[in-house]
């Protein structure tokens, strides 16, 4: 364990070293403010529900946001280190492959809740700055979008490594994990909604469509954001698909772990597996 | 004799590429060994094979008691690795860098940092590795490669790219290491320059090991004629060689004929050498050249192209 705090201490330093952690909180901050302030305008009043709006405008930038990052900060973690030559020397230590792997996780991961943290957190300090009114079923729905958003990030992180642990060089790394993020966040969606548009309802079920849905990390954080909160999901124009959903929050809380600490396997087993 | 690594029968395959065929030897404390080969005969696996980076096809290998490959780490702690062009996060300081690397072995940051004045980074320690010339980088390569007082050391071409100043501090504290009795196996495609600085040369070839032993047990072996210069003591040389020299093999003319140059085996030489200082006036100075290092690597590359 102390390898993997050690590993994960070089990538958090090297991090803050990189701007990485800089360059990301800003970005999230300023657009988190900037969805508060004008994300509200087109619920016409300014009234209790101003924080669910930034509650669905947020979660639906993190959706497109936070992937990015955390694909862009993973997809070289393994195959650019290799190229770089770094790696040669640090797997000459005394050190194991998968500690290696999960110390740089907990180090991106790391870089990615303080970005979000600080990121949204300046959105609600300003909301409640500027005297918005909030209820505390609003508040707790903010928090579970922040805490689910940096688990959408672990879940891309993980991703990234798979990728970075199964190519050969860093172009096809960047390749593949820009081919990965369009098609989860993108592309998935739109071949669904024209998948059950086709279908008319004919074949696929309720349940056909939940174990769809769940095949795709980035559908159960929009699932769990904008279904989850009775409040929320009013604004979200998933009141609909919440009423008729089986899906707890629980749920699907369990399944983005998964596909957090599936891909995460796979990726130490590839890399376990890989010869220099 | 205490054996720090032993390999044996050891080979690593790529697909149709044998890098390493069948090498078998091992390696005593105290010792330090140069490895030489060309580019891509067949080194940098056989390190890679010593530190458990890749598996070996066939054979086996243990250093310091271990599999390196089978994941203990015990083996790893005692062991120093420079690689061949080393290169560090390019972010951190070399302080920063040597902590990190110093943590993983466990080693006491205090005597961790005063490797770096020792390799003579001590100035540059809080400067980021980014802004560091090639030569300081080797220097820091060979801080974190001493971390932990190795007993065993492999330098993959350490010295490539390095002044001669640099050079010779880096041989200097090489031999520190080995007189108290760790074992260094240097790589490098320049023999000439390890002479008087190894006990043994492995030479390797297409990834089969050639010639195993000592400098002198290589020149023995080896039965490479030594060249005689002769200077004359009264005017030039003539074309042939004269007949008071007695029956000689090479005869070349050099600087307008005032000097003469006899290639001859070992056993020649002794009589050859007596005929000469017999012969009076006519020779004035004469100069032995053994063989140099190049000449013996190239003549064991050489011996294994022909069919045994």
């Amino acid at each position: 364990m102390r390898n993997v705090l050690i590993t994960a201490g070089r990538e958090i330093r090297a991090g803050l070293r990189n701007r990485w952690v800089l360059a990301t909180t800003l970005l999230l901050a300023a657009l988190a403010l900037t969805l508060s302030f004008l994300g509200s305008a087109p619920t016409g009043t300014v009234g209790v529900g101003a924080l669910d709006v930034v509650v669905v405008s947020l979660s639906s930038l993190t959706i497109f946001l936070v992937p990015l990052i955390a694909l862009l900060i993973s997809h070289d973690a393994i195959v650019g280190e290799m190229e770089r030559g770094t790696m040669l020397l640090l797997l000459s230590y005394p050190v194991a492959r998968w500690q290696v792997l999960l110390g740089k996780f907990l180090g991106h991961l790391a870089i990615l809740c303080v970005a979000t943290a600080l990121g949204y957190g300046a959105a609600a300090v300003a909301l409640l700055l500027t005297g918005t009114a909030a209820t505390a079923g609003s508040w707790a729905a903010f928090g579970a979008m922040t805490g689910s958003s940096a688990l959408l990030g672990a879940v891309f992180i993980a991703l990234g490594y798979l990728v970075s642990a199964l190519v050969r060089d860093r172009g096809t790394a960047a390749g593949v994990a820009i081919g990965l993020w369009l098609l989860l966040v993108l592309i998935y969606d739109m071949a669904l909604l024209g998948l059950l548009v086709l279908d008319q309802g004919q074949t696929i079920t309720g349940s056909a469509l939940d174990a769809l849905l769940l095949l795709n990390p980035a559908d159960v954080y929009r699932l769990f954001n904008l279904t989850g909160f009775a409040n929320v999901s009013m604004f979200s124009g998933m009141a609909g698909l919440s009423a008729s959903a089986a899906l707890s929050p629980v749920l699907l809380l369990a399944v983005l772990l998964a596909w957090v600490l599936v891909p995460l396997a796979a990726a130490a087993a590839a890399f376990t597996r890989r010869e220099l | 004799m205490i054996c720090t690594a032993r390999l044996s029968g050891l080979g690593k395959r790529y697909g149709a590429v044998e890098a390493v065929c069948d090498v078998s030897f091992s390696l005593p404390a105290g010792q330090s060994v140069a490895l030489v080969g060309h580019n891509g005969a067949g080194k940098t696996t056989l390190i890679k094979l010593m530190l458990g980076l890749i598996r070996p096809s066939t054979g086996s290998v243990r250093v310091l008691g271990d599999d390196p490959a089978a994941g203990a780490f015990a083996a790893r702690r005692r062991l120093g690795y420079l690689p061949e062009n080393v290169s560090f996060d390019a972010a951190l300081t070399g302080r920063e860098t040597l902590t990190f690397y110093a943590r993983l072995k466990r080693e006491p940051l205090a005597r961790a940092l005063a490797l770096l004045d020792r390799v003579g980074l001590g100035a540059a320690a809080s400067r980021r590795v980014g802004t560091y010339s090639k030569g300081m980088r080797q220097r820091l390569g060979l801080a974190q490669a001493l971390l932990g007082e190795p007993q065993v050391l492999l330098l993959d071409e350490p010295t490539t790219g390095l002044d001669p100043q640099l050079r010779q501090d880096f041989y200097d504290i090489i031999g520190e290491l080995r007189d108290r009795g760790a074992t260094v196996l240097l790589s490098s495609h320049a023999l000439t320059e390890l002479e008087d600085r190894v006990e043994r040369v492995l030479i390797m070839n297409r990834g089969i090991l050639v010639a195993d032993g000592s400098i002198e047990e290589l020149r023995r072996l080896a039965r490479l004629p030594v060249r005689l210069r002769i200077t004359s003591g009264n005017g030039a040389f003539p074309d042939r060689p004269p007949d008071w020299l007695g029956p000689v093999e090479g005869w070349r003319r050099l600087d307008n004929g005032r000097i003469a140059e006899i290639a001859c085996t070992g056993e020649a030489k002794m009589a050859l050498l007596r005929r000469i200082t017999e012969s009076g006036g006519r020779i004035s100075d004469l100069n032995i050249i053994p063989p140099t290092l190049d000449e013996l690597y190239a003549h064991f590359l050489r011996s294994q192209e022909r069919p045994a």
